[in-house]
């Protein structure tokens, strides 16, 4: 079945049976690698995307429940990698194995556009469904607090 | 194993260099520097060596190839680093590529037991410090003038200040020149380090940031088939038949196979990689499409042997054994009998911990090419070299005929140590004209893992009046068949404290159990320190002793010598140093626990690093236990190669460990009963503490961080638990003694 998806702004038209996991045909019929599998239940968040900003996960949605929402992959968060986000995992140097991290970057921006200065008891309670299974969590929070950092107007 | 320098490096090992397309200079290893008798097996290195080391382009930008596997934990950015260093190069110019599987070229390219560092560091200087030799043997023809007159510094060779030439202009020339005998090579001062030291952030973070294709899943070759596989719920169950022509009509599936599988019929303990399990594969244009295929199968198992095995019963079993006459004795030193007997206080316990899954967040999978007798592999191994070796075998080709490509890998935790899944994708490889992906699902992962061991151990000791311990004994009731012990059920004759007490006793007794088991992220010690350590922190609280000055005591003993089996490398003064360390940076003698409240204390030794950890918890009336801080010291030799990424590995050691604290894998009629992430939980950011790393810089070699920061946590957060709540935590997990992480 023809179903349209709009992903970092392109309109895509898949062929795709309409219960296909969005995150499946990020991956494998348009070739976006950003989103990860990690559990295909919703619990580990590594296939998060953002759905007209918020973080979802793309594992738990009907790819034709996606068809009139704007979907950003961690490909199309910025033109060059230097999303503020980005910016403070690069110098923070969150990863280890690097598997999770797409996902959390996604989850930390959509914290950061309705957060912009975030405690950290709200940093848990929006990171808390990401997973690190190589427990970088003290990176992730002080990146957090970095891109937020980034994004602060300055004072005169 | 302990490391010396002869053992380090192959004294005759040299260098060889090749010039490579565009006049740059080439550089590889010769010949392994590793282990002697590995390198004998090895075949004779080619000629010319298009996978060296270092390439120096005309501009100046220098490649460096990074060896082994990337699993998390940085090498393919710190063994970069370590030639970087000597080569003396800027290291904003230098690129990183992953090597392909080349092991006559590179030496060992496996990421195991925290041995990456260890085994490369100093014959990775050497690396990088024959190709600066060689440049500036190329200057000094150049110029007509003795090397010696020559310095180099940021990728450029000088000459007083009127020759100055960069890298990248002389290494048409430097490639020319025979290589350096090793024993002139000149290392530099490690207080000359500009790269070395220095926090380098990882290679491919851009890739990461961006998402980029890096990982095994991300692998995509033209023409493939995505495969699944149905295995037996019960691990070595066949298959007798399954509902074949209804799931080939489903969309998508392009062929079914059964698989017969290799495994053992006999064994009576179950290596950690024995070969294929059988099953039932789906190929299909999409993974999606396979997963939804096997939605529908329906097979009829013979479930075997295993198909009664439950966890309930192995433990009652247990408890059995533990009150029985051991079946082996591992270790004896003076006579235990009398002076428990004479014992002015006697402390006995049994300790009981379960099996437990790695879940590397990147589910298990391969993808794999076919094609006129010859196989391409890429993977996510810890060992490409075995898991070769074992293709080879399971397809009968030559492993010449093999090729592997190393991606880069979501986690391993030892997982990967096991070639399982690689094998399964050689195999469907060869049996279907195509390149096939496979990937696991995470409920596969979980239930047909090779689990870390579950054991039950019990303790016995004796103080004398003073405090002191002058007896124990340990019973471990583990898996296995008699001294063949399954998997990392095993304990060794060295466990500390053995050695330090004077009247001394270590048992065995197996059960054999029909399930995979093998390594998890330091490999016995993740379940040993607890036991050990928490047993000697109820005989310090026995005794009115703080468990600090016990330990330390302890250390100070004289070392019984131990001549049945591996000698003790356990250094007590590198084990002192570190608790010394922690105390000081904890405040430990100031910690008072109090009611809800506690502080507790571990240390260990293993994969050649130690540790001492002290946790804070607190705990409420529902024994929901946050652990709110822990200090870390550690003991990795005389260098920290990359300061930042050393920290963030104890760190994730630390929430590692904590985790596992939280699981457990049960057997139900031989199924495994646990399936995905919601029912074998990882610590999340919001239970992780606030983590304070300290290194204690001594004069020994450079060793390696995967592992030896785990162990000490389970038993700092347990000890932290009794002296908030004084319940002891004898069984894990939490669960079963009462507690849960907030």
């Amino acid at each position: 079945m023809a179903i349209k998806l709009t992903v970092n702004n392109k309109v895509h038209t898949v062929d795709v049976a309409p219960d296909t996991p969005l995150l499946w045909v990020l991956r494998d019929a348009l070739d976006y690698t950003g989103p990860k599998y990690g559990c295909g239940i919703g619990s580990c968040g590594a296939c998060t995307v953002l759905m007209a900003g918020k973080a979802v996960r793309s594992c738990q949605i009907d790819v034709s429940d996606a068809t009139d929402e704007a979907i950003t992959t961690i490909e199309g968060l910025s033109p060059d990698g230097k999303h503020p986000v980005q910016v403070a995992w690069e110098k923070v140097d969150v990863p280890q194995c690097g598997y999770c991290q797409s996902g959390q970057i996604l989850t930390a921006v959509a914290l950061l556009s309705r957060t912009p200065k975030p405690t950290d008891d709200q940093i848990d309670s929006a990171m808390k469904g990401n997973l690190c299974r190589c427990g970088t969590y003290p990176r992730i929070r002080q990146a957090i607090h970095q891109a937020a950092a980034f994004a602060a107007p300055k004072k005169a | 194993m302990s490391l010396t320098q002869n053992q380090t490096i192959n004294r005759r090992s040299f260098l060889k260099i090749s010039t490579v397309i565009g006049g740059g200079l080439s550089l590889g290893l010769y010949e392994t520097f590793f282990d002697p008798t590995a390198v004998a097996q090895r075949a004779p290195a080619k000629d010319l060596s298009p996978n060296a080391f270092i390439k120096i382009a005309p501009n100046g930008i220098v490649t460096i190839m990074a060896k082994n596997a990337e699993i998390g934990q940085g090498m393919k950015t710190t063994l970069p680093m370590i030639i970087a260093e000597e080569l003396d190069v800027d290291w904003a110019n230098v690129r990183i590529e992953q090597a392909d599987l080349d092991e006559p070229n590179y030496g060992a390219q496996s990421s195991g037991g925290s041995m990456s560092t260890p085994t490369n560091y100093e014959p990775l200087r050497h690396v990088g410090a024959a190709a600066r030799a060689m440049l500036v043997g190329a200057a000094a023809i150049r110029w007509s003038c003795p090397e010696s007159e020559i310095t180099t510094g940021k990728g450029k060779v000088m000459h007083g200040s009127d020759h100055v030439l960069t890298y990248g202009e002389l290494a048409a020339e430097a490639a020319k020149l025979a290589p350096p005998p090793f024993a002139s090579l000149k290392l530099k001062d490690p207080k000359n380090f500009t790269i070395v030291g220095k926090s380098q952030v990882s290679a491919d973070i851009k890739a990461i940031t961006t998402g980029k294709p890096l990982f095994g899943i991300d692998v995509k070759v033209p023409g493939m088939l995505h495969a699944v596989i149905e295995r037996c719920p019960v691990f070595g169950g066949t298959v007798k038949s399954f509902n074949e022509a209804e799931i080939a009509k489903l969309p998508g599936v392009r062929q079914t196979l059964v698989i017969a599988g290799t495994l053992p019929a006999s064994a009576t303990v179950i290596g950690a990689d024995p070969g294929i399990e059988p099953g039932v594969a789906i190929f299909a244009d999409t993974w999606w499409q396979a997963q939804s295929a096997r939605a529908k199968l329906k097979v009829d198992w013979d479930y075997g042997s295993g198909a009664t095995q439950d966890s309930e019963e192995f433990a009652k079993r247990a408890a059995g054994l533990l009150t029985a006459a051991p079946g082996n004795t591992i270790r004896t030193d003076g006579d235990f009998d009398a002076a428990i007997k004479s014992a002015a206080k006697v402390v006995e316990a049994t300790y009981s911990y379960p099996f437990i899954a790695h879940a590397p967040l990147e589910p298990m999978g391969t993808t794999a090419h076919f094609k006129d007798g010859k196989l391409e592999l890429w993977t996510t191994s810890q060992t490409p070299g075995g898991g070769r070796n074992n293709c080879a075998k399971a397809l009968g080709i030559d492993p010449a005929n093999i090729t592997v490509h190393m991606c880069r890998i979501g986690g391993a935790f030892g997982r990967r140590l096991n070639n399982d899944y690689m094998v399964e994708a050689a195999w469907l490889a060869k049996n279907i004209d195509k390149p096939v992906k496979l990937l696991w699902s995470r409920e596969d992962d979980v239930t047909h893992d090779a689990y870390r061991p579950g054991g039950f151990h019990g303790l016995k000791a004796g103080v004398d009046a003073s405090g002191k311990v002058v007896a124990l004994r340990q019973h471990l009731v583990t898996y296995g068949d008699g001294l063949k012990f399954a998997s990392s059920a095993n304990i060794d004759a060295n466990e500390f404290p053995a050695g330090r007490v004077p009247n001394y006793q270590l048992h065995t007794t197996a059960m054999p159990i029909k399930l995979r088991t093998g390594p998890l992220r330091a490999p016995g010690a993740n379940a040993l320190c607890w036991v050990g350590n928490a047993f000697l922190d109820e005989v310090a609280t026995a005794a009115g002793r703080n468990t600090l000055n016990l330990y330390l005591e302890l250390l100070d003993q004289p070392q019984i010598a131990f001549t049945g089996g591996r000698p003790n490398t356990l250094n007590p003064e590198r084990l002192k140093g570190v608790l010394k360390l922690v105390a000081e940076k904890s405040n430990w003698k100031n910690l008072k626990s109090t009611p809800g409240h506690g502080y507790g204390i571990g240390c260990y030794y293993c994969h050649l690093g130690y540790f001492a950890e002290v946790a804070e918890v607190k705990v409420d009336a529902e024994g929901k236990v946050k652990v709110v801080k822990v200090w870390a010291a550690g003991d990795v030799g005389r260098q920290i190669i990359n300061p930042a990424a050393a920290e963030n590995m104890v760190m994730g050691s630390i929430i590692d460990g904590m985790s596992e604290m939280g699981q457990e894998i049960t057997l139900e009629k031989g199924r495994v009963q646990q399936t995905n992430y919601n029912d074998h939980p990882f610590i999340r950011m919001n239970q992780t503490p606030t983590i304070e790393v300290f290194w204690n810089i001594t004069d020994f070699a450079t060793t390696g961080l995967g592992e030896p920061a785990l162990p000490p946590i389970i038993p700092a957060v347990t000890n932290a638990i009794f002296a908030a709540t004084q319940k002891r935590v004898r069984t894990l997990p939490l669960a079963r003694s009462g507690f849960s992480f907030a």
